[in-house]
C-alpha cells in the first residue's frame, strides 16, 4: 500500500511539475530575456489551443495539428511584437498595461467568433496500468524535461544565446558589437509565444478549450517565474521542482483545492524569504563562495 | 579612413556636439582629448551609430555611414571599447570575446591567437564570469572583445578610466603593438596626460562640443602643450 501511495506520489508531482514548467516556460523566456511582464501569456496558450483543436477538427493528425497551433502562435507573437511589443521594451508598467488590454480583447474576441467553447480532443494513448492517471501525462512531463534541456542548450551553448544573453545583459553594447538587436528581441518574442503556443497544444486534449482556457495557467506561471528568479531555465526548473513537489505531496493526503492552496502559501514564503528568488539565492551563495576563496 | 565633417548631435535638444570635424588615416592612433562634459563621449557615440547626427557627415572607410544603425557600423570593421569598459557581466570571458565575432561583418580572420598572446589572463579565465574580474581585466577584456573580428578601426572611449596606473601603461603598450602589428587604426577620447602622450601619434583638443586644437608628435611631446587641454 504504501508503495502504491509512493506511486501516486510520483505521478502526482511529474503531472504537476510538468504541468508548471510548460505554464512557465513561454513567460520565463520573455519575462527573463527581454524585461516584458507579458500579461496575454494565457491568451498566446489560449491562440495554441484554439489553432490545435481546429486544425485537428479540419482533419489534421493531432501532432501535425500541435504544430500548427506552435506555429500560429509563434508568427502571432511576430506580428503584436512588431506592432505593439516592440515599442514598450524598458517600459515594464507600461508594458504590463498593453498586454493586459490585449489579454482583455483577445479573450472577448474568441469568444465573438468562436462562441463559449471549442471542439474537444480525445486524450491519447489510455491510462496507466497501476496509476489512475492517463499515459498522456507522462508524456508531457517527458517533454517539459526535454524541453528545459533544449532551452537550455539553445541559451547557454548556440551563438543566438550567447548573443540574446548579451543584448538581455547590455542592449547597446551589444548593438555596437554587431547584433541586430530589434531582430534579436523579435526571435526572443517569437520563441516565447511559440512555447506558450506549445503549453496551450499540449494541454488542448486535456482541459476543456474555452475563451478563458488562458487563465488556468497564469497562477502557476507567475508564481513560478517570481520564485525561481532572474535565470530563466534554472530558476524555471527548481520553482517548479519545489512547487510541484509541495502541491503533490498536499492533493496527495488532502485533494487537489489544498494542494493549491499549499503551493500558493509556499510561493508567498519563498517570496518573503528569497526576495530574489531561488536562483537569487544562488548567485548570493556563489558570490559569497567566490569571496572566501 | 574616417572622415568626421561638421557632426552636430544633441542630447534631449541640448546640443553637445557643435561643428566636429576630425579626420583619421588608415593605420593612424588619433586621439581626442579634453575634460570632463566637453563631449568626447557623446563624439565616439555619434562615431560609433549610437547617438544619431543632427547634422553632418561620417564617411567610413569610403562610405557614408551618417544614417546607418550601430550594429550596422560595427559590421563593417569598427570596434568600440565604450568608457567603464561595458563587458557583459554575467558571460563567461570566452562568451564576451565571441560577442566580438560580429564585428568586421563575421570575418573567418578571427583573432583568438592575437588576443591571447597580448592578453594571456583572458586565455586563462576563459570560463570565469566578467563581472567578477577586477577593473583592469575588464578592460583587457573589453579590448579583446573588439579585436576578435579584426576590425580596420578601434574606437576607444577613455580607456584609462577606473583602471589602475601600472595597467594603463599596459594597456597603452599593448594598444600600441596592436596597431604595430595588426595594422589596426585607432581612435581614443582621453583625458588621461600619459595615455595621450604615450599612445597618440597625432590629438585632436575638444572643448565645449568643438574641435579647437590639433596636436602633432612634436607639440604632444610638451607637458605644457598638451594639460592646457586636460584637467591635470
Amino acid at each position: 500500500m504504501a508503495g502504491l501511495g509512493l506511486l501516486d506520489f510520483g505521478f502526482e508531482f511529474v503531472e504537476i511539475f510538468a504541468f508548471v514548467v510548460l505554464a512557465t516556460v513561454g513567460l520565463a523566456v520573455i519575462f527573463g530575456m527581454m524585461g516584458i511582464i507579458n500579461l496575454a501569456h494565457g491568451e498566446f496558450i489560449l491562440v495554441g489551443a484554439y489553432a490545435t483543436t481546429f486544425s485537428f477538427a479540419a482533419g489534421l493528425p493531432l501532432p501535425l495539428a500541435m504544430l500548427a497551433g506552435v506555429v500560429i502562435t509563434a508568427v502571432f507573437g511576430v506580428v503584436l511584437e512588431r506592432l505593439i511589443i516592440r515599442h514598450l521594451y524598458g517600459r515594464l508598467l507600461d508594458s504590463m498595461v498593453v498586454t493586459w488590454g490585449i489579454s482583455l480583447v483577445m479573450i472577448q474576441l474568441v469568444r465573438i467568433v468562436f462562441g463559449n467553447s471549442a471542439p474537444g480532443i480525445g486524450i491519447p494513448f489510455g491510462q496507466l496500468p497501476i496509476v489512475d492517471g492517463p499515459v498522456y501525462y507522462l508524456v508531457l512531463a517527458v517533454i517539459a524535461v526535454g524541453l528545459l534541456g533544449g532551452l537550455y542548450a539553445l541559451f547557454m551553448w548556440t551563438d543566438f544565446g550567447v548573443r540574446a544573453r548579451a543584448t538581455m545583459q547590455d542592449e547597446e553594447t551589444a548593438r555596437s558589437m554587431g547584433i541586430d538587436t530589434d531582430r534579436m528581441y523579435a526571435s526572443t518574442f517569437a520563441i516565447g509565444s511559440a512555447l506558450a503556443g506549445l503549453t496551450g497544444a499540449l494541454y488542448a486534449p486535456v482541459m476543456p478549450i474555452t475563451p478563458e482556457y488562458g487563465t488556468g495557467f497564469l497562477v502557476e506561471a507567475f508564481v513560478a517565474v517570481v520564485v525561481g528568479g532572474a535565470s530563466v531555465i534554472v530558476g524555471t526548473v527548481l520553482a517548479s521542482g519545489f512547487l510541484g513537489t509541495v502541491n503533490a505531496a498536499v492533493t496527495n493526503v488532502a485533494g487537489t483545492f489544498m494542494g493549491q492552496v499549499a503551493m500558493l502559501i509556499a510561493a508567498i514564503v519563498a517570496i518573503r524569504l528569497l526576495p530574489e528568488g531561488i536562483t537569487g539565492l544562488l548567485a548570493d551563495l556563489r558570490e559569497k563562495r567566490g569571496e572566501s576563496e | 579612413m574616417l572622415e568626421i565633417t561638421n557632426v552636430h548631435a544633441s542630447y534631449s535638444k541640448t546640443p553637445i556636439l557643435r561643428g566636429i570635424d576630425v579626420s583619421v588615416e588608415t593605420g593612424e592612433i588619433v586621439g581626442i582629448m579634453g575634460k570632463n562634459g566637453v563631449g568626447k563621449t557623446t563624439l565616439v557615440k555619434t562615431v560609433m551609430g549610437l547617438l544619431e547626427a543632427d547634422e553632418g557627415r561620417i564617411v567610413f572607410d569610403g562610405e557614408d555611414v551618417t544614417d546607418e544603425p550601430a550594429d550596422v557600423r560595427a559590421r563593417h570593421g569598427m570596434g568600440y571599447i565604450p568608457q567603464g569598459r561595458d563587458v557583459f557581466p554575467e558571460l563567461t570571458v570566452e562568451e564576451n570575446l565571441r560577442m566580438g565575432e560580429t564585428i568586421n561583418d563575421g570575418t573567418d580572420d578571427l583573432q583568438y591567437d592575437a588576443v591571447y598572446d597580448y592578453f594571456p589572463i583572458l586565455e586563462e579565465r576563459r570560463d570565469q564570469e566578467a563581472g567578477t574580474m577586477s577593473g583592469g581585466q575588464q578592460q583587457l577584456l573589453a579590448i579583446g572583445r573588439a579585436l576578435i573580428g579584426n576590425p580596420e578601426l578601434l574606437v576607444l572611449d577613455e580607456p584609462s578610466e577606473g583602471v589602475q596606473p601600472s595597467i594603463v601603461q599596459d594597456i597603452t603598450r599593448d594598444l600600441r603593438r596592436v596597431n604595430e602589428e595588426l595594422g589596426t587604426t585607432i581612435l581614443f577620447v582621453e583625458q588621461n596626460l600619459h595615455v595621450v602622450q604615450r599612445l597618440g601619434e597625432r590629438c585632436y583638443a575638444i572643448d565645449k562640443g568643438a574641435i579647437v586644437d590639433e596636436l602633432g608628435p612634436e607639440r604632444l611631446e610638451s607637458r605644457d602643450a598638451v594639460t592646457e587641454y586636460l584637467a591635470v
